[in-house]
């Protein structure tokens, strides 16, 4: 595949698959497979941590006095809305460009 | 069996102590003094007396070995393989069905680079269930990326297991060994077996230097998913590993020469130089095969024997180099590969004469299986028709089966 | 020993980035017992969702050591890691207690994992084994395993005209761990995940074996909206479909007593892969599933020594 041409070959890459750089992931920016964006009404947000909880992708941030959904990474699967008790969190059509 | 060899060194060297073992006592007394950190092994005739003497000496405190007596050889190799991960000495072993079973993680355990050794009782495959030695279960795992060896007697079955170590754990190798002895033919009989003390063993083989790829201190995942635009990269690796064996096997081989007297190499050859006919084997059929043609020799017949020692990576220029000036080549197949045009060990013989300026006639003999025996005198006639074909030219079938009842 | 969440640390032990779906409940129960861990750790997969998606090559989510062999073996390679560990520590190679955590999918535990499993845990290794059941082999389709509910529409038990769906009941793992006698056997619900990550550092604090089945959502398989993943493993213990207990020692002892259980049908109703259920020619199927629950439910309060219920629940209006 002429996509692969610029990965690097056998010589250089650890030898048996062995991943060396831990939490490598957060260069893979799965925040574009949003189609719906969660938004922080932080007035309301009470930081009680409950959508930090229960995010799949660790994409919400612990802030002084509320969250912070870290838009690199939120797949937008709307957990955290669903879960807030306070209804803070709404999910907003995604958009692009 | 023939108990003399060719490749003793002096007097001198040898080591002072000598015990009697079968080749089963003499992989489990190795094991013991080669400081192996776990050894996760399944019991399966004829291997077992490799587990039953070696889980003595952790009963007896004789080792600091964490020995874990699974419930598979699956989980055998499994846990192998995780052990492994952590930098440590890994030891086990199996036969046949076992084999078998662990085939899946036999290729995980070359493909993550684990430097693991395991004694394999060589033995029939079901079906029909049989257990006694033959080569089919091996064969039958030949292409999981494993480093093979063959020996052919308990004196050998000690001194590889050994070298094995040392020639796994080098950096520049890091490849599964598998040490195969012949079921109940090896396994079973006892021999004469010259030993380390247990002093001279820890100096010859001090514990594992491998590196810890599971270090809390530098996390690393190991057994990530490759998809097509890496996984190709990672068998080219270990195709290149395979390359380093060889010079590996010889720096190791003559190191123990010097320690022992007993030198050994990827081959065995015995009197091949000017032979017409040479006979091809592996394992414990090499001391029969030895012993009458020093006879045929005696008579003035011009007959010799290629042992391998090493079978994978094959050591394709050294066999050429033994082989190729014969007339005959007859290859001893101790295993079926049924639909091939030849049994496994003739595949490689013949791909290797392919590329050769003089070709003998390759001829197969596929025998042995299910522990069959083979004689002197099937291995004279053996002879005796190959010397016939040397002056004619000419043979009658290119594979067949010796000491079957039609 | 319960758990603010603000006392939890903020280290992700599993990094974003990973591929798995949004939603996804294992991704939910890897992070949350990540949070408990109290040193040195080594996580184990067996083949699966959360292995395949958090490794794929060069990214790796995981910031902790990792292993992946194979789908059936994740209990015996904990086992030699942790008697390598052992070893090396027995000859002063090794100083630190590494703990060993193991997370493999219903898939990879339930059926083909299962003899593993029982072999380390007989031989009782100190690890932990924390099965996510996302109640069928998601990685590979969605086909039905040995944790796949009764009824359940799966790609290898479709809801088909003569057969509806999976046409038999969901094992008692954790019954078959604890008859092993292990210290530590427990169930847990992402949705409740005081009770789960509390149970996890239990888990971890057991000198041995501790195994720890965990209801993780696969919004996917089981046919509902993402946002809902946490609800589902809500509603599953609310109906009491998915007792909550411990068995610490043999001895049975219930989580959450959900006094004023939810029908069933609650539940069902909200995924897709129970649709079928809901046709007026499988009205039997619903009471079965609400008779099973209730049977159940009893079997485990008998076992936590306190009184079945009388008389079972019926299940509400159509």
């Amino acid at each position: 595949m002429s996509k692969d041409r610029g990965k690097p070959g056998w010589k250089s890459i650890p030898i048996g698959g062995t991943v060396l750089e831990a939490g490598s992931s957060t260069k893979y920016k799965t925040g574009d497979w949003r189609a719906f964006r969660p938004v922080v009404d932080e007035k309301k947000c009470t930081n009680c941590l409950i959508c930090w909880i229960y995010c799949p992708d660790a994409a919400i941030k612990r802030k002084e006095k509320h969250v912070e959904i870290d838009y690199d990474f939120c797949k937008g699967c709307g957990i955290c809305s669903a879960e807030c008790p306070v209804k803070a969190i709404t999910m907003v059509e995604e958009t692009r460009g | 069996m023939s108990r003399e060899s060719d490749h003793n060194g002096g007097g001198d060297k040898r080591m002072k102590t000598r015990m009697g073992f079968t080749g089963d006592e003499a992989l489990a007394y190795a094991a013991k003094q080669s400081n192996v950190d776990v050894v996760a092994a399944y019991p399966i005739t004829p291997q077992t007396i490799m587990v039953e003497l070696f889980s003595e000496y952790v009963a007896n405190g004789e080792v600091h070995t964490n020995f874990v007596c699974v419930e598979s050889e699956h989980s055998a190799m499994s846990a192998c393989v995780g052990a492994s991960l952590t930098g440590a000495r890994v030891l086990t072993a199996t036969s046949s069905q076992g084999l078998a079973l662990m085939h899946e993680i036999m290729y995980i355990a070359s493909g993550l680079r684990c430097p693991i050794i395991m004694g394999v009782a060589n033995r029939a495959l079901s079906a029909p269930i049989n257990i006694h030695g033959d080569q089919s279960d091996m064969m039958g795992s030949r292409d999981c990326g494993w480093i093979q060896i063959y020996c052919e007697n308990a004196q050998e079955s000690y001194d590889w297991t050994l070298q094995s170590f040392k020639i796994a754990e080098n950096p520049s190798v890091l490849l599964p060994v598998t040490v195969n002895l012949d079921g109940f033919i090896l396994t079973h009989a006892m021999e004469g077996v010259e030993v380390f003390t247990d002093e001279e063993a820890k100096t010859y083989l001090p514990t594992s230097k491998v590196e810890c790829r599971l270090d809390p201190s530098k996390p690393a995942t190991v057994g990530a998913l490759c998809l097509p635009d890496y996984y190709f990269e990672f068998k080219k690796q270990q195709d290149e590993a395979m390359k380093h064996v060889s010079p590996v096997l010889l720096k190791v081989t003559e190191e123990y020469g010097r320690l022992t007297g007993r030198k050994y190499g990827m081959l065995e050859e015995f009197e091949t130089k000017n032979a017409d006919v040479i006979i091809v084997c592996l394992g414990s059929t090499a001391g029969t095969v030895r012993s009458v043609a020093k006879e045929l020799r005696s008579k003035g017949k011009k007959v010799g024997l290629l042992k391998l020692w090493l079978y994978r990576p094959f050591p394709s220029k050294e066999v050429a180099a033994a082989i190729s000036e014969a007339k005959v080549v007859v290859v001893l197949d101790r295993a079926l590969s049924p639909g091939a045009p030849y049994g496994a060990l003739c595949q490689d013989i013949v791909s290797v004469m392919y590329e050769s300026k003089t070709k003998p006639i390759v001829t197969d003999m596929v025998y042995g299986l299910g522990g069959r025996d083979i004689t002197p005198p099937e291995i004279t006639s053996i002879y005796e028709e190959a010397l016939i074909a040397a002056k004619t030219g000419v043979v009658k079938e290119q594979v067949r089966f010796v000491g079957v009842r039609e | 020993m319960m758990v603010t969440l603000k006392e939890l640390t903020t280290e992700e032990l599993l990094a974003p980035g990973h591929r798995l779906c949004g939603g996804c409940g294992a991704s939910v129960a890897a992070r949350m017992a990540l949070k408990m861990t109290r040193g040195p750790t080594v996580v184990v997969q067996s083949t699966g969702c959360l292995e395949v998606a958090t490794t794929i090559y060069p990214y790796t989510a995981w910031r902790v050591p990792y292993a992946h062999i194979a789908f059936e073996n994740a209990a015996a390679v904990a086992g030699g890691i942790e008697a390598a560990f052992k070893a090396l520590e027995r000859r002063g190679a090794w100083k630190d207690h590494v703990d060993v955590i193991v997370f493999a999918g219903d898939g990879g535990t339930f059926d083909i994992g299962i003899q593993a499993l029982s072999g380390a845990l007989e031989r009782r290794h100190d690890f932990v084994y924390i099965c996510y059941d996302n109640e069928a082999y998601m990685n590979t389709g969605i086909q039905r395993s040995g944790a796949t509910p009764y009824g359940a529409s799966t790609t290898t038990s479709p809801a088909g005209s003569v057969i509806p769906g999976k046409a038999e009941w969901k094992k008692d793992f954790a019954g078959i761990c604890a008859a092993h006698g292990i210290d530590h056997v427990s169930t847990a619900s992402i949705a409740y995940w005081n009770d789960y990550m509390t149970k996890v550092r239990k888990a971890i604090e057991v000198d041995g074996p501790a195994v720890i089945h965990v209801l993780a959502s696969c919004p996917r398989g089981w046919r509902c909206n993402t946002s809902d993943s946490i609800k589902m493993t809500r509603l599953a213990v609310q109906t009491r479909f998915f007792p909550l207990y411990e068995i610490e020692k043999g001895k049975y002892k219930l989580s959450m007593k959900v006094p004023k259980p939810l029908p069933v049908e609650e539940l069902l109703k909200a995924q897709g892969r129970f649709s079928h259920l809901f046709k007026p020619e499988r009205k039997g199927e619903l009471e079965k599933i609400q008779r099973w629950t209730d049977e159940n439910w009893n079997r485990i309060l008998s076992l936590c020594g306190e009184k079945p219920e009388q008389p079972p629940l019926q299940p509400g209006p159509a």
